[in-house]
């Protein structure tokens, strides 16, 4: 399953072939490696090239949306030795979009990765790829060779002078290593514990240099935004927010995947695009933006747009564009069961209010849908997230409170029916029924 | 049922350090260690499991302490530091698989197995576990095969499809 709809192609212009479509010899075709070609040929210069994608306001589309512009321009200038790194270790729940980008372009990827090196000045890049899709490693690794054998990466680059080598690495299983400092540790060698910032990586990043780490959809972002010109792709979305974002819409929809929209896209039209409701039911609640991002009831998120300010106003966060679609059929205590699940198993361990902590909200949770709740459940748990949120390395811990503060806020009812009645607000019949893997009327 | 074999070698075969030596290069002449992730990986591929002697073979081979090589291979899900069957299935239960059946998946096939998660069949063929978001929820439910095949849409018509290849 590659793309599924789009209202304004850009990302997604090479998907529609599929597995068909990905060599580099598909990417020329549709006009890729053109803009490296233009940044050498005219010599363009970094402070140009910087101020160019500044002018996009392209959002970082790992989850934080710091602006790349910006923090390109923080790497010294002087430093005779740093790196670019990709975040492809896409992990988060709901996020498949980078994975796509891996097999149905990823020289669009190399790219944008080249261009960054240009314009930080790295001589070196490295594409830090989650372990479980081995396959999307593989097919960067053979565009890799495409890429190196075309002459746009290597020594001397078309004659230029400049040269820039890029390689892959694979993760093995560590939702902890999406986080950028836990993922330069984990290159590095060992375990992916994140680092204490500052120093940021543009200071002190891989192998303790100047280091510009970005996600995967950001930097194919970079290509389009040169050869549209920033403020082209600025105004395909709304102030503040520009361009197109891959979202990647999972749950009780009819056509879950991948969707391309300008950023401002009402939700409605994005659920609209993805089929409706499963079975024709009721929205019940929607994360909008991978599970870190605190949930949304259906009511609220039908008035939001898709991009940083709304999702943000209404309280919650766009984050890496990881839209999780929620019916009527969930109990929403056993769907917090299985979050906090994930974040106490992938907890690096390092700060105790993140290692404990994710502990005790997930056997909390656990207690109330195994109906041994405690009629004090909820001020405890809202108690544990405060001793979590702001007191780590890393946020992870924040990403762990966020849902159980959340679901506790909106769905404060079905908690405390939980408690009260030892079971489930939600019929059972009626939750199994939702999945779809059992066909109707099948035992 | 596999037990830890204590007759295996080790040794890493000389293909496997060719590949190792392929990952060494990607990174700066005094960063070795940077291949210690692939390398483990290579040596699991080898050997079916990381004993603990094998780790400390990589290490060797890396110029690094065999705990600091340990120290990786606990830290992260996919490697096997204990005997797994011949086919490692890992079933992804995490929230959006499971709004599309993650968890009656894995209900499903640890019925049709016999066993639970962390438990491999009696003879020595399947190893079941659980799995967190493997990034392809939109493919739900997702199974991950011996940590590189990503199977998607496991409803039960494809979920005996694969256990019929599993011999
Ligand atoms: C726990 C945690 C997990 C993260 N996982 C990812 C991830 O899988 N992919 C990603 O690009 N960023 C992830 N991030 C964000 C990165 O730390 C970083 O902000 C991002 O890669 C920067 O790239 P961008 O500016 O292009 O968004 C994660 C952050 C945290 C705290
Ligand atoms: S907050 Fe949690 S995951 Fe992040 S560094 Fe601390 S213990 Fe590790």
């Amino acid at each position: 399953m590659a793309l599924i709809d789009t209202i304004n192609p850009l990302l997604t212009t090479g998907w529609t072939k599929g597995d068909a479509g990905w060599s580099l010899k598909d990417y020329e075709a549709r006009g890729g490696y053109k803009q490296w070609r233009r940044v050498l040929e005219s010599k363009m210069s970094q402070d140009d090239l910087i101020a160019e994608v500044k002018k996009s306001v392209l959002r970082g589309r790992g989850g934080a949306g710091f602006p790349t512009g910006l923090k390109w321009s923080f790497m010294p200038k002087a430093a005779p030795v740093k790196y670019v790194v990709c975040n492809t270790d896409e992990g988060e729940p709901g996020t498949f979009k980078d994975r796509d980008l891996m097999r149905f372009d990823p020289h669009s990827v190399i790219e944008g990765m080249i261009i960054a090196g240009y314009a930080v000045g790295a001589k070196a890049g490295y594409n830090y790829i989650h372990g479980e899709i081995f396959e999307a490693y593989q097919r960067f690794e053979e565009a890799l060779d495409q890429a190196r054998a075309a002459g746009y990466l290597g020594d001397n680059i078309l004659g230029s002078g400049f040269s820039f080598d890029l390689f892959a690495h694979h993760g093995w299983g560590a939702y902890i290593c999406g986080e950028e400092t836990g993922l330069l540790e984990s290159i590095e060698g060992k375990k992916g514990q994140p680092r204490f910032k500052p120093p940021f990586p543009a200071n002190f990043g891989l192998y303790g240099k100047p280091t510009t780490i970005n996600n995967t959809e950001t930097f194919a972002a970079i290509p389009f935004i040169l050869g549209m010109g920033g403020e082209a792709y600025l105004n395909l979305g709304k102030p503040n927010n520009g361009g197109t974002k891959l979202f990647s819409v999972s749950g009780h929809v009819n056509r879950p995947g991948n969707f391309e929209v300008p950023m401002g896209t009402p939700f409605s039209k994005l659920l609209e695009m993805a089929g409706g409701m499963r079975g024709g039911r009721k929205l019940k609640a929607v994360i909008p933006g991978g599970s870190s991002a605190p949930v949304l009831p259906g009511e609220v998120i039908m008035d939001c747009t898709m991009d940083y300010d709304s999702i943000a106003k209404a309280g919650s966060m766009l984050g890496s564009g990881a839209v999780i679609v929620m019916d009527e059929t969930v109990c929403m205590v056993k769907a917090l069961e299985r979050l906090s699940y994930f974040y106490y198993e992938e907890s690096c361990g390092q700060c105790t209010p993140c290692r404990e902590g994710s502990g005790w909200l997930y056997r909390v949770v656990h207690r109330i849908e195994h109906g041994e709740g405690r009629p004090e459940d909820l001020d405890l748990l809202n108690r544990v997230t405060d001793n979590m949120m702001g007191k780590t390395i890393c946020a992870l811990a924040d990403a762990a409170a966020f849902p159980v503060r959340s679901f506790i806020k909106h769905f404060k009812s079905e908690f405390e029916y939980h408690i009260e009645n030892k079971k489930c607000l939600v019929d059972p019949e009626i939750q199994r029924m939702g999945s779809g893997f059992f066909k109707a009327g099948a035992a | 049922m596999n037990t830890p074999n204590t007759m295996l070698s080790p040794e890493l075969s000389p293909e496997s350090l060719k590949k190792i030596d392929r990952e060494v290069a990607k990174y700066p002449a005094d960063q070795k260690q940077s291949a210690v992730m692939a390398a483990l990986v290579i040596a699991q591929d080898e050997k079916g499991w990381l004993p603990k002697e094998t780790i400390a073979a990589v290490a060797t081979y890396l110029g690094m302490a065999p705990m600091a090589a340990y120290e990786v291979a606990s830290f992260y899900n996919m490697y096997d530091l204990h005997p797994v069957g011949k086919y490692k299935i890992t079933v992804c239960t995490n929230l959006p698989c499971a709004l599309s059946g993650g968890v009656h998946a894995a209900d499903y096939i640890k019925q049709k197995l016999g066993i639970d998660f962390n438990e491999t069949t009696p003879d020595g063929m399947v190893t079941l576990k659980e799995g967190e978001c493997m990034g392809a929820c939109g493919d739900a439910p997702v199974m991950l095969v011996n940590n590189k095949r990503m199977c998607s849409f496991m409803l039960p018509e494809q979920i005996d499809k694969l256990l019929a290849e599993c011999k």
